[in-house]
């Protein structure tokens, strides 16, 4: 049987029995030239673990027909399981209603359904987009897009050399022409954890709805989007161990009953004539056309699988992981850690004096180390450090220590032959 | 994979180090900027054309090992080469880091430049080792007609300007 129950993957002393949890990860167990894979890609996409395969295999299997069409078992069957997966999501962020949550094919997706559905309805010329200077392209571009439509601008938040946002500054920039405020939850290129509440009860205070990027924090920590009082909140399945090609898109009902539906099709009306159609009601209004059965479904298991974990016990894990990656990393002579923020996800982005990115994250691959190399679809905080590129090590639960110190050596070696 | 420490063998740990022909030629006849958008690489180079002679050639940029030591060799390589000549090699190492080329049975001029063979096990790292590559041709081009090729070019590499 998986390990999928907390009373499995705990050991006596209440930490987390790693060893156990990776036996429930099969490519985990691969080896790369030669060498165990080291895999600290997770911000990139995570791996999934075989009780989300099963599930989506007995759906493949035993379940599936397309959904909200036919009578026949089938439809109901998968349309059901469809249906419970969103209540799964809906449980997982602690959404008032299972309608608020919105299946999308990930969080680019989900925020460019935003930026059609609210933002091409609600900014006009003249109105403010505010950003912070940590957003992956993602949540950028699309809003660049849609200013550069409506003759709108964007304001971006500055943030300091930990990497923080300078929350003086932020306040500043709300004013009565803004429109919208796009900020990340964890940053992807350094790992900061932004302080969200604070700045959403800031930007409610001058009446201004907020989205916020939360596809590097939902992997790692617990999130209650009732508490945050976010207006929407945007994440993926496959940066938290589900499949690709799925996300979510939560939003408060009023604003989604107010938004533009994002993409005509199939499934999103209720009647359809050539003179006229009338919408579908949330969320199907925002789910055109056959979705990502497979997917969601896929989903809802890897919220089964996290849950019994426990999202508490995993943040636990990963701080230590991060501290003691963060506390060797440190001792490297000619090795600079990007990101010293208070407050952090388990992402280490750095550079090694004299090594290019790219040559530090081939080398690591000898060594079977799996790390992201580049600018991370974040090049303004590439930018604002004045470098082209990090390495970027990011952890998951499945991680160990003896992993970090593979890392550890790994850069060792590398400044060992560049040396 | 073996060959991923092949590639980090010392002459090209040695051309990163201490790049020849680093620099800004004042007086170029011709000039041509390369830029990496996948990883940041980004490198300008300058070379005078004497009669249909490289008189001199520099490159200078920021950019990974590899992409600096190909830089270096290709510009120690090409000098004192006609144009024709460096045309040739362009297409001969873009064949080899592409894999199209078997270096060691089928003949060619490439010399030591072969050190780089072994990125055609590294699709990622291609780019890095043929981008100076294109961007020669760029700076070329620029003169000898009114188009780049980098709307062709599948490695989107070069940005020509004369």
């Amino acid at each position: 049987m998986n390990a999928v129950h907390g009373v499995l993957t705990t050991r006596r002393d209440g930490a987390l029995d790693v060893e156990r949890i990776r036996g429930d990860f099969p490519v985990l167990r691969l080896r790369v030239n030669g060498k165990p894979l080291v895999f600290l890609d997770n911000a990139a996409s995570s791996q999934m673990p075989q009780a989300v395969m099963d599930r989506w295999l007995k759906y493949q299997t035993t379940q599936h027909a397309n959904i909200h069409r036919a009578v026949h078992y089938l439809s109901e069957t998968a349309t059901a399981e469809y249906e419970g997966a969103r209540r799964k999501l809906q449980a997982f962020i602690n959404a008032r209603d299972e309608r608020e949550v919105v299946f999308t094919s990930g969080t680019t997706d989900a925020i460019n359904l935003v930026a059609h559905g609210y933002g091409r309805k609600f900014i006009g010329p003249g109105d403010e987009i505010v950003l912070t200077h940590l957003e992956h392209h993602s949540n950028i571009v699309p809003w660049q897009m849609l200013a550069q439509e409506k003759g709108a601008a964007i304001r971006v938040v500055p943030i300091n050399d930990r990497g923080e946002v300078l929350l003086e500054e932020y306040r500043k920039l709300l004013n009565p022409h803004t429109k919208l405020v796009g900020l990340t939850h964890v940053s992807n290129a350094l790992g900061t954890v932004n302080p969200v509440r604070e700045m959403i009860a800031a930007a409610h205070e001058k009446g201004v709805p907020v989205l916020v990027d939360g596809a590097q924090a939902v992997p790692h920590m617990k999130v209650d989007v009732q508490d945050l009082d976010c207006d929407f909140y945007a994440f993926s399945g496959h940066k938290m161990f589900g499949p690709t090609g799925i996300g979510v898109l939560y939003g408060k009902m009023g604003w989604l009953e107010k938004m533009q539906p994002f993409k005509g099709g199939g499934d999103m009306i209720l009647s359809v004539t050539f003179e006229k159609t009338t919408y579908n009601t949330v969320p199907y209004k925002f789910e055109a056309g056959t979705p990502p059965i497979a997917a969601a479904i896929g989903l809802g298991a890897a919220v089964d699988y996290v849950n019994g974990i426990g999202m508490d016990r995993i943040h636990a894990h990963e701080t230590d992981l991060l501290d003691h990656a963060t506390q060797e990393v440190n001792r490297l002579a000619g090795v600079r850690i990007i990101g010293m923020a208070e407050k952090k996800a388990a992402v280490l982005s750095f550079v090694v004096d004299g090594v290019h990115p790219h040559d530090v994250g081939t080398l690591l691959n000898e060594e079977g180390i799996a790390v992201r190399t580049g600018h991370h679809c974040a090049q303004p905080v590439m930018q604002r450090f004045g470098i082209p590129a990090t390495s970027r090590a990011s952890f998951a639960f499945y991680n160990t220590m003896a992993e970090v110190d593979a890392l550890v050596a790994g850069i060792r070696k590398v400044q060992k032959l560049f040396g | 994979m073996a060959d991923t420490r092949q590639l980090y063998q010392e002459v090209i740990l040695d051309h990163n180090k201490k790049p020849r022909n680093w620099g800004v030629l004042e007086d170029a006849t011709h000039k041509a900027e390369g830029h990496n958008p996948l990883c940041g690489d980004h490198i300008k180079l300058t070379l005078r054309l004497a009669g249909d002679k490289v008189d001199a050639i520099n490159v200078q940029g920021e950019s990974c090992a590899i992409c600096k030591a190909s830089a270096s060799m290709m510009t120690t390589v090409v000098k004192g080469r006609t144009q024709q000549d460096a045309e040739q090699l362009v297409q001969e190492f873009r064949n080899m880091a592409t894999g199209k080329l078997d270096h060691e049975s089928k003949p060619h001029h490439l010399g030591r430049l072969t050190v780089f063979s072994g990125v055609r096990d590294l699709p990622a790292r291609v780019k890095c080792a043929i981008l100076p590559w294109h961007t020669l041709r760029a700076a070329f081009n620029a003169v000898a007609s009114t188009t780049t090729e980098a709307e062709e070019d599948p490695m989107h590499a070069p940005i020509g300007g004369a």
